[in-house]
């Protein structure tokens, strides 16, 4: 149900909307819901912390597109290409890595990421600074995806998929496991669980989320350059989990959504845009600490709560 | 069907369990008393794995544990530690941790067993059957014990390890606890009771060993354990005799 009304959204916004840059922004957002979503995954749900996931994203998109800017290569092969490549980056970088935990982790992560930059700055196949251009843009069959609005659908498409599957994860025992880890790694490694085997089969995954939206983000946007992937870009991944919610599939879109539209809608403050996205992000971590989607509903829950049916919420 | 030889563990330089040897039979509910700081935690701890440094033998059901032992396979091989603490999983609901305690049995595509051992808990602890949405954090002390023993059986072991499941609960509670693991043996769990309370664990045991400084100092059956004018003095105190 939730689906259905969320996918009858995405149409009536692709369909009623016809500004391209808003078209654009919308597609942004569910690039960076795959983002979010991934490391909600990892962060959310297994209460591992990643600070360089913008690796991954960069990982993606330039390997899909060297692929087919300089060899052209099949843009879905080069997908497939960036996704392989991502699993096997973040499966290597995951064995040692999540032996650590808590800052020691966030620690050698950011370490990844800052390495991973370095690599796509310094390599001349990346093009250094200066970017890789000419970055084909996709078709399925006939159908060209080079119209805003359809290059939307498209990644709206592959977002509620994801979503989906994610949610599927999330109710099966797999994501119970996920939470007892969150909670205790020895109690939960004591109901069987095999904590460290888990925690990379979800560090991978959440790769392999970031690859694919570096993917997306490549063939949209045909030019790319290291500072779209800095140590930045990893710690807003973070902040749109915190922001949305953690633990939070849905949150996941929500943090998207405001951390892609906030800094556009904030440049009529010019200079000060900066400080007053800061102190947004602060107002709502202060009023919604559990996170934008659980917040909102609070607040939602509240309200429908207070005329007469009071008691409903004050179960044993 | 578990056996001990030569037990040690360290941590560190500090040897905290020397050289024990301890048998229970299949079927047995047998209680390891002692002091604080005597070793029995430990001996639970290494034999789940959470230990890693220790030596000699152990054998579960005829075939060697070897070192390290990895806390997840343990599960498997039909040994469930309801640990001190309880450390159940706070913001999960009471249904999901025990569901967790049947996370290896899910693999292995039990479902139908696992609703009848669901069903036997609830049986079990009828309290528990209120409250299964409720997240395990906001259960009683009481209703939290129950419900760690409860996830450890919905792994179905053969073998129940508790690790002091009656500390810190009132007198009732403890003996609701005690009876149950009565109960438990009699349905055919085989059962390993570390406890400090001497008292209440003999009471209900087959067999004793009392653990001082890291060491076996006697064992025997049960009565006769309570009947030890050493125990009753180190560990039953005067009211024994009233």
């Amino acid at each position: 149900m939730r689906y259905l009304f969320f996918i009858a959204a995405v149409l009536a916004a692709g369909f009623l909307i016809s500004s391209p840059y808003k078209l654009q922004l919308l597609t942004f957002i569910g690039i960076n819901t795959l983002l979010a979503l991934g490391l909600n995954m990892l962060m959310g749900y297994a209460g591992q912390i990643s600070l360089g996931h913008a690796a991954f994203y960069g990982l993606g998109a330039y390997t899909s597109g060297i692929l087919t800017a300089h060899y052209h290569w099949s843009p879905w092969l080069g997908l497939a290409a960036a996704v392989v490549l991502a699993v096997a980056a973040a499966f290597f970088i995951a064995l040692p890595l999540l032996q650590l935990s808590g800052f020691y982790l966030g620690m050698g992560t950011l370490g990844f990421g800052m390495i991973m930059f370095v690599v796509f700055r310094q390599m001349s196949l990346t093009g250094g600074d200066s970017g890789l251009v000419g970055i084909p843009g996709l078709s399925i069959g006939p159908l060209s995806l080079d119209s805003p609005r359809n290059y939307l659908f498209f990644v709206w498409a592959v977002a509620i998929i994801s979503i989906f599957l994610c949610e599927r994860l999330i109710n099966s025992r797999i994501g119970r496991a996920l939470r007892a880890i969150h909670d205790s790694e020895r109690a939960a490694s004591s109901m069987g669980i095999d904590t460290g085997k888990l925690k990379v089969h979800i560090f991978v995954l959440s790769a392999m989320l970031a690859a694919v939206a570096g993917f997306l983000y490549a063939h949209l946007v045909s030019f790319i350059s290291p500072s779209s992937f800095d140590f930045l870009v990893s710690v807003r991944m973070v902040t749109m989990v915190v922001i949305g919610g953690m633990a939070s599939v849905w949150g996941s879109l929500l943090g998207a959504a405001v951390l892609t539209i906030l800094p556009e809608s904030l440049t009529v403050f010019s200079e000060y845009e900066m400080i007053v996205y800061g102190l947004v992000l602060i107002v709502i971590m202060i009023l919604l600490p559990q996170g934008l989607f659980r917040g909102v509903l609070d607040i939602y829950e509240r309200a429908g709560s207070k005329p007469g049916n009071a008691s409903s919420r004050c179960q044993g | 069907m578990l056996s001990l030889r030569n037990f040690e563990c360290r941590y560190g330089s500090v040897r905290a369990v020397k050289g024990i040897n301890l048998e229970v039979a299949s079927g047995e509910l047998v209680a390891l008393v002692g002091a604080n700081g005597a070793g029995k935690s430990t001996l639970l701890q290494a034999l789940c794995g959470f230990v890693p440094d220790w030596s000699g033998e152990i054998s579960f059901e005829g075939s060697p544990l070897r070192c390290p032992i990895n806390p997840s396979e343990i599960v498997k091989k039909g040994i469930s530690l309801v640990p001190e603490g309880r450390a159940l999983f706070p913001p999960l609901s009471v249904m999901e941790n025990l569901e967790l305690g049947a996370y290896v049995r899910y693999r292995r595509r039990d479902h139908r067993n696992i609703a009848e051992d669901l069903e036997f808990v609830l049986e079990l602890f009828p309290i528990l059957r209120q409250r299964t949405k409720q997240p395990a954090g906001t259960l009683s002390g009481g209703e939290q014990q129950m419900l760690a023993i409860a996830r450890a059986l919905m792994a179905k072991p053969a073998l129940l390890l508790l690790d002091e499941p009656c500390t810190g609960l009132a007198p009732l509670l403890v003996l609701v606890i005690l009876e149950t693991l009565v109960q438990l043996r009699a349905s055919g769990i085989t059962i390993l009771l570390v406890e400090q309370n001497a008292r209440a664990a003999l009471g209900i045991c087959d067999r004793g060993y009392v653990i001082e400084n890291g060491s076996i100092a006697l064992e025997g059956s049960a009565s006769a354990l309570l009947a030890d004018a050493n125990v009753q003095h180190a560990y039953l105190g005067k009211e024994c005799r009233l």
